[in-house]
């Protein structure tokens, strides 16, 4: 047993010294020990330190989901930094507003990314770019990263970075449209990631397949257990071409498949089609969104050897709960209770207790809730409320629940107005706000609608201006080049005026209402 | 109308939201320049299945064959070739 970590990075350097020849990562051709990976991330925080980085700088990774992406995290960390990861799909806007936001100070990318952040360079001049060159030459003003780490040392640089420090930005979806920067700690990373694989049990022998994103909380955590348990995390880029994960899943007997529901029904489509097994998989989890309680039998029979384990959370806390999986038929449509070394309550609106059966707002207590919102002090006073008992902040997770009699817990609604789409988190707002762009538009409602496949699709109602032109195509262009492809909208309805509620506000229920029978219509 | 401009329409209408053909080379690849994601691989697979009258196996839902409009080109036409054996 290695002995517990204050730091996120001394799991990596522990099971580095530990099992220096084990295959830490497999992505696309390549192949790394967990030597290899100290060593690369070990170089670059070197790199990052002559390059002015100082304890609680951040640095932001903007990458495919690859082993660079991957390294990167622990790079920044052994430079004392603050790592803030970005979804290569990420478009320009975005991008500029979370660098501003973050004030990053060193930005680790790709060269075929630069079409995206290439502009932002001029803008931002105190902002340092190091990136990997790959197909696309090097833009001008941008550092080549494998001639930065040449000369630098492969062992770790001297650390000052406490527990209490920060360790990342968690970008994610918030409901006035732009994305809030989620505050962990090392301690609070380091304590999910303990209560985790307690409760799902990794071991090295274990080899956890992925293609979630490296910069959301479930994909994160992928890579985080592997090191920690000193496994192997099999990291594909997405899952966009199901025949080449699944033959990576065969070729290296993955014994962790980490899914969304999306992912589980593109499963079982192909399983129709022809047949598939997953033998080698021991554990199945599920999060993100709910699983639909009608995938598990076929979920069974294509992973046959498989502990099934429902989880919830959130980034703010990153996991609040799991369903043991022995009882995953017995209780499909619960997510269990509190992980390992914390605890949920289920409160009403007075701020007591509800009873059994009833619903209620779920709050999260545990040392894995996030420090803040960064720079939003009045946001995070929201959703962080003091315990007047303990002291310490209890996490809103503003999501109603009820529990049944045994204790374990029933997601009932969500308490925002956030989309689940592919197990992502879709903000309205932000989708309203890139639709108001184009200015035919007079007003813009954007709803979550159910979906089979996506679990909920983006659907746009937009009323145009007076004489004003607009077509389904241009809202969606408007869409394309300013969101995450997931945002934009599946269905887009142009419609001659949105219904308001008594106040004079445009209500996303009312939309819903009396446009049904158009809805339904075009889905 | 030829079998690549058929999917560089498709692709421009339903990816890139555009009829401005200028901004699709054939040999990009759409994962890498973020035009496609995993479900829309599955809407370009059920296009080119009702389109062409071929059935993609699981085992051929590879890059290599589905992500550029050279790739989808080159596979559409060996499928069609063996379907008129």
């Amino acid at each position: 047993m290695i002995a517990i970590p204050r730091l996120l990075q001394e799991a990596l350097l522990a099971t580095a010294a530990r099992y220096p020849e084990r295959t830490a990562l497999v992505a696309g051709n390549v192949r790394l020990s967990y030597r290899e990976v100290a060593d690369y991330a070990c170089r670059l925080a070197h790199a990052l330190r002559s390059r002015g980085v100082e304890r609680g700088d951040r640095v932001m990774i903007f990458m495919e989901n690859d082993w660079r992406c991957a390294a990167s995290i622990f790079g920044v960390l052994l430079a004392g930094g603050v790592f803030v990861a970005v979804n290569a799909q990420t478009k320009r806007d975005k991008l500029a507003f979370i660098l501003r936001d973050a004030g990053a100070r060193v930005l680790l990318s790709e060269s075929h990314l630069a079409r995206v952040f290439g502009p932002l360079v001029e803008q931002l001049p105190t902002l340092q770019v190091l990136c990997a060159p790959d197909t696309e030459e090097l833009p001008a003003g941008v550092e080549n990263v494998d001639e930065a780490l040449i000369d630098m040392p492969a062992t770790p640089p001297p650390q000052s970075t406490i527990t209490l420090d920060l360790a990342a930005l968690l970008y994610t979806s918030g409901t006035t449209g732009e994305p809030k920067g989620v505050m962990h700690t090392h301690q609070s990373l380091l304590f999910v990631l303990e209560s985790i694989n307690e409760y799902l049990g990794f071991s090295e022998d274990d080899r956890l397949f992925s293609a979630l994103p490296l910069n959301f909380g479930y994909g994160l955590f992928q890579w985080l257990s592997a090191v920690r348990a000193g496994a192997t995390l099999v990291l594909e880029r997405s899952f966009a071409y199901p025949a080449q994960a699944f033959k990576r899943m065969r070729d290296e007997a993955a014994t962790s498949f980490a899914g969304v529901p999306t992912m589980f029904a593109m499963l079982l489509a192909q399983d129709a089609k022809q047949l598939l097994r997953f033998p080698s998989v021991r554990l199945l989890t599920n999060a993100a969104a709910a699983l639909p309680v009608e995938f598990i039998p076929g979920l069974r029979r294509l992973f046959p050897n498989a502990r099934l384990c429902k989880m919830y959370g959130q980034t703010e806390c990153i996991r609040s709960a799991y369903l043991e999986p022995a009882l995953a038929e017995a209780k499909p449509e619960s997510v269990g209770r509190a992980i390992p070394g914390t605890e949920l309550l289920l409160l009403g609106e007075d701020g007591r207790p509800v009873a059994v059966g009833e619903v209620g707002t779920l709050y999260v207590r545990g040392p894995h809730v996030m420090r803040g919102y960064w720079n939003q002090p009045e946001r995070t006073a929201e959703v962080l409320t003091p315990n007047p008992l303990s002291g310490e902040r209890l996490l809103r997770s503003g999501d109603l629940f009820r529990q049944d009699a045994d204790g374990d817990f029933y997601f009932v609604a969500r308490g925002d107005e956030i989309i689940k789409s592919r197990g992502e988190k879709v903000s309205p707002a932000e989708v309203e706000n890139a639709i108001y762009c184009l200015p035919s538009v007079r007003e813009a409602v954007v709803v979550g609608i159910p979906d089979p496949l996506l679990g909920e699709a983006v659907c746009a109602f937009v009323a145009p201006r007076e004489g004003g032109q607009l077509s389904v195509q241009q809202i969606k262009r408007a869409c394309g080049e300013r969101l995450e492809n997931y945002m934009v909208p599946k269905y887009v309805l142009l419609v001659s005026d949105l219904p308001r509620t008594e106040n004079g506000k445009l209500s996303r229920k009312l939309v819903l209402e009396q446009y049904a029978a158009l809805l339904a219509e075009s889905a | 109308m030829s079998i690549k401009q058929t999917i560089r329409r498709f692709i421009l209408e339903n990816f890139l939201f555009t009829d401005d053909e200028s901004i699709l080379e054939d040999g990009d690849s759409f994962l890498a320049a973020g035009m496609i994601d995993s479900t829309g691989v599955l809407e370009v697979v059920f296009f080119i299945e009702e389109t062409f009258g071929i059935k993609v196996k699981d085992d051929e839902m590879l890059p290599d064959n589905l992500d550029s409009v050279d790739c989808l080109v080159a596979f559409i036409q060996r499928k069609q070739a063996i379907v008129a054996e």
